[in-house]
């Protein structure tokens, strides 16, 4: 526990450093309102995904078919909204049909046994393959204003995206979940140590099972975040953005093998890498260096706290 | 099945939600258009001096495509020779939205104008409609963005030359009769789109009725995937005689496959290509003749017209007139489009000419 | 052991029976062409899943090979105009560095292989987006006799295809015969156990990720010779389908037991489908999805046979006991 707090508040300093040397490096422009509000909207989709999922990780599972659950919820918004369907009514459906993406996940999972890596690697296939079929290569872009503001335009009267409200409804309805509920307690006892959570009553299908379900839903949810912002639909919105969300999580110290992180932690490594992007970009730099900077990070994120430890511990 | 429960209390209070927004909600037929965002319309000023030192910003599609490289080459020539400072940046992919943060950022660093060629014309409309609100001039070249949200479009030469054109080689190429199938980029490419549909209605003229259009493919401006369509459409027509790519991926990666084959020198190709991308096949026989336009000089002649926008010589109307150095004085002609010009031929007899 | 070879014929009659359907509506499928198209399309993949399985067996996973093969493709590709065998020596040498440095952090540092190869496959792409800085090389800058590698045969069998059988053929042996080989399947399905039986876990795991590494570098060689056209992102994406077609042929996620030959074939089946749904004429749209399906179906069908085998042995062993 005490490393971990130590790499959050690593993670706190590496963000104030972000933001003082990014402005100092850009003349002031990047801490700039418009500046912020760039940062935000950028981060907010990979942002949402990485809350359910530091959960299931938490759980020692993992989903990687976020991001084609974000691409299917693209594009099934384009297509009913082609067949004339009220975006009223597309929107509590796309959601259902992440939840049901989740649930097969989960299903798979709990059910049968498999491993997650693995279902997950398939579905991450099909899914975005259901995208494909669904809506085709074509895209959709005449959503109403009405809507698209909410992706593209501040809170009135500030600088803050809406997709980041959001985000910030939703990072405390998980961080109470994961540690200030039972059901949280349950998740860190399931990855800690299965067999050992299963003998002391804690149902282990179920509570895994729920965090697919949750993930899929929040992940189709970002799916329309990402629509509404772009103003586009297409098939093959969020190709790739699995292995970015993951990084965060991983980058916020959430264990791998389960049993250990903080919402805390993955908020600010969400903001980290976000900024950090965005402050590259601004600054001119190559975008070659945002992705060799954005593996440097991950890499330090496991090898620090091991290091940290072993030099504690006294190693000889 | 008490466990169920949550879910299925989920399930009615959402298929209530859905019965109450199926009446009356916002539909695509009653949302109505979007409307618009440029800026306000200020009158043109021909004899307006030309600004120096105009921050611009150069944007293609992804930054690892030679074909871009070449066309920056022409827009930095040209930024040099006015006296303006021009800087390329953009993204490693051609995603249809990760050209959204450069265009943010562009505006945020207060750049005067950008030169942009758009990989989802709709994806990017709402940060140049904001962009633009700022005071940033946007000439897109190569592939437009949606109308309102840009000033001016330089077009590489008009639609109808192109697939014209290209219609033309393959039916020279196959002896004017014989099965064709089209490679194209991604199936969502505005300017793949047009030239198809431009190349049915010449297929559809009496001079090509021996020509017929067995498939359209799409590699997606990927070499891979690209190569491996070519294969597929080979075998998956065994009578075909021609294949037109119209993009420079597509047309390397099919020459690459047939040169390689044993459909080389009985199946011809033609398309979109670079002379030195394409120039191994040409001098080999696997390929007749190409066509392209000189990407250098799209690049310059949209850097020629976003400085006379930023200056306030021209603003994106019918009829206004621009100079461009070497390449003359042009006219804006419907929707503030600019054709660079007629696209040139390159064969066995030119393609050593040509370096790009 | 009978398990894995009931399990690879299972994916033979499958790729029987697709191939089968696929030339009775288009008898093209199987022609000379056709066939040569069709190994030389799971070549490269099939080429990484050698040393992909060597990695899964021991319970890891690596993540970065689509970037390793991009940046010893470019390399190479570099390389050329200085010299065509030095090209093909430093292409090999930089797939082994990337390998080396995964390995040096899995193996010896103890740091989880999923975090770290997913930390090397931004880093490794990173280095390859930087080293091209938007250059691109076409295969009129590269010589025609390397060329000739990617397209040329011998006997009808492409050197391509020859080279990866070679590569299976050293690894197999290694596998199945030596002791080193045998001690990474001990490591994948018990680690502690593994320790304690006084297995080299560090060593083992640290070469499986160097092996892997200098095989994606000589996939990344083979790449520029069948493709001729090289940019910064040549294999982006490929370890997914890596992934697949080892989990497809029958390798334990979770380590401890597959072959390299099964992987390979899982290789071949799923290029097979995506040609043969192509020839076929159904939509791309829906070769994605088939993909994904069965992927999931193969998993769940392995999960039941080995339930059921499981419970047969149960069921034998009371039989003897009692």
């Amino acid at each position: 526990m005490k490393s971990l707090l130590r790499w959050e508040s690593a993670l706190a300093v590496l963000l104030v450093l972000v933001v003082v040397v990014g402005s100092a490096a850009t003349g002031g422009i990047f801490l700039t309102g418009r500046g912020a509000f760039n940062v935000g909207s950028d981060l907010a989709v990979m942002a949402l995904i990485a809350l359910p999922l530091t959960l299931v990780i938490v759980a020692a599972e993992i989903d990687l078919s976020v991001a084609s659950v974000l691409g299917l919820s693209s594009a099934l918004m384009g297509a009913l909204w082609n067949e004339g369907w009220p975006l009223e009514a597309i929107l509590p459906v796309v959601i259902i049909v992440g939840a049901l993406c989740g649930a097969v996940n989960g299903f798979l999972v709990t059910k049968l046994g498999l491993p997650s890596l693995a279902v997950t690697i398939g579905s991450l296939a099909l899914y975005r393959g259901l995208a494909f079929v669904v809506l085709g290569d074509q895209a959709v872009a005449d959503f109403p204003d009405s809507y698209t503001q909410f992706g593209t335009t501040p809170v009135p009267g500030t600088w803050i995206p809406y997709p980041i409200l959001l985000f910030a409804v939703l990072a405390v309805v998980f961080g109470l979940l994961l540690h200030a509920t039972t059901f949280g307690r349950a998740v860190f006892a399931i990855g800690a140590n299965e067999e050992a959570a299963r003998f002391s009553g804690i149902r282990v299908k179920r509570i895994k099972f729920i965090l697919f379900v949750l993930t899929g839903a929040v992940a189709a949810l970002a799916g329309i975040v990402y629509t509404l912002r772009f103003a586009s639909a297409r098939a093959d919105n969020g190709t790739g953005l699995e292995l970015e969300v993951v990084t965060a999580v991983l980058l916020g110290g959430v264990s791998i093998f389960g049993g250990r992180g903080t919402i805390g932690g993955v908020i600010l490594a969400a903001l980290v890498l976000g900024g950090l992007t965005d402050a590259l970009i601004v600054d001119d730099i190559a975008t070659e260096v945002v992705k060799l900077v954005t593996g440097l990070l991950l890499l330090a994120s496991v090898f620090a706290p091991a290091v940290t430890q072993r030099m504690s511990r006294g190693t000889p | 099945m008490k466990r169920w429960e949550p879910l299925r209390k989920a399930i009615i209070v959402a298929s209530a939600a859905l019965l109450l927004a199926g009446c009356g909600g916002t539909t695509k037929s009653n949302s109505g258009g979007d409307n618009g965002g440029g800026q306000t319309q200020t009158t043109a000023n021909p004899d307006a001096a030309t600004a120096k030192d105009l921050k611009i910003t150069f944007l293609p599609k992804q930054v690892n495509n030679p074909y871009f490289t070449v066309a920056q080459g022409g827009a930095e020539k040209a930024a040099t020779a006015l006296g303006e400072q021009l800087k390329a940046t953009g993204p490693s992919d051609a995603d249809a939205s990760s050209q959204v943060t450069y265009i943010n950022t562009a505006a945020q660093q207060g750049q005067n104008a950008l030169l942009l060629a758009a990989n989802d014309s709709n994806a990017v409309a709402p940060a140049l409609k904001a962009a633009r609100k700022q005071g940033m001039k946007v000439v897109t070249f190569d592939s437009d963005a949606a109308v309102d949200a840009r000033d001016v479009f330089i077009n590489q030469a008009s639609s109808q030359e192109i697939a014209a054109g290209q219609v033309k080689l393959i039916s020279d190429a196959i002896g004017g009769s014989g099965e064709i199938a089209i490679l194209s980029a991604t199936a969502n490419a505005t300017n793949q789109n047009a030239w198809i549909a431009i190349m049915r209605t010449e297929l559809a003229k009496p001079e090509y009725a021996k020509i017929k259009l067995d498939e359209i493919a799409y590699g997606n401006d990927d070499d891979e995937t690209s190569f491996q369509k070519t294969q597929g459409l080979l075998q998956a027509h065994p009578d075909l005689k021609g294949i037109i790519s119209p993009t420079t991926v597509g047309v390397a990666a099919a020459a690459r496959y047939l040169s390689s084959s044993s459909y080389k020198g009985k199946v011809a190709l033609t398309g979109l290509g670079t002379p030195n991308q394409m120039r191994k096949f040409i001098q080999d026989g696997t390929v007749g003749s190409i066509e392209l336009w000189d990407p250098a000089q799209l690049g310059e002649l949209a850097t020629y017209a976003a400085v006379a926008l930023a200056s306030g010589q021209i603003t994106g109307k019918e009829g206004e007139k621009f100079k461009a150095g070497e390449l003359g004085e042009r006219t804006i002609g419907a929707k503030g489009e600019v054709v660079l010009g007629p696209p040139l031929t390159f064969t066995k007899d030119n393609v050593d000419k040509y370096n790009f | 052991m009978a398990v894995t070879a009931i399990r690879e014929l299972g994916i033979l009659i499958a790729l029987a029976v697709v191939v089968a359907v696929t030339t009775i509506v288009n008898p093209l499928f199987l022609s000379g062409q056709g066939i040569r198209d069709l190994l030389l399309n799971a070549c490269l993949v099939a080429l990484l899943t050698v040393g992909q399985t060597m990695v899964v067996i021991t319970r890891n996973v690596d993540l970065s090979v689509g970037s390793v093969l991009g940046l010893s493709a470019f390399v190479t590709a570099d390389t050329f105009a200085v010299n065509p065998v030095l090209a093909v020596v430093v292409g090999i040498v930089v797939g082994a560095l990337c390998g080396l440095f995964n390995g040096a952090l899995v193996g010896l540092g103890k740091v989880p292989s999923l975090v770290v190869t997913l930390g090397t496959l931004s880093v490794f792409r990173g280095l390859d987006f930087m080293w091209a800085h938007g250059r691109q090389i076409n295969a009129a800058n590269l010589p025609d006799g390397f060329l000739a590698l990617g397209s040329g045969s011998v006997l009808g069998i492409p050197y391509l295809v020859i080279i990866t059988l070679i590569v299976l053929g050293i690894v197999a042996l290694h596998l199945g015969s030596y002791r080193s080989g045998r001690e990474l399947y001990a490591i994948g399905s018990n680690p502690e156990a593994a320790v304690l039986a006084g297995i080299p876990v560090g060593r083992r795991v640290f070469t499986t990720f160097l092996l892997s590494g200098t095989i994606a570098g000589l996939a990344g060689v083979l790449a520029v010779a069948r493709y001729g056209t090289v940019d910064a992102t040549v294999g982006n994406g490929l370890e997914l389908q890596v992934i697949s077609a080892v989990v497809v042929g029958g390798v334990a996620i979770f380590g401890g037991s597959g072959t390299v030959a099964g992987a390979a074939l899982g290789a071949l089946l799923l290029s097979t489908i995506g040609s043969a749904l192509e020839v076929v004429h159904i939509a791309q749209f829906w070769q994605q999805a088939i993909t994904g399906a069965l992927l999931i179906g193969a998993i769940a069908l392995d999960r039941s046979v080995a339930l059921r085998v499981a419970a047969r042995m149960r069921r034998q062993s009371r039989g003897v006991s009692a």
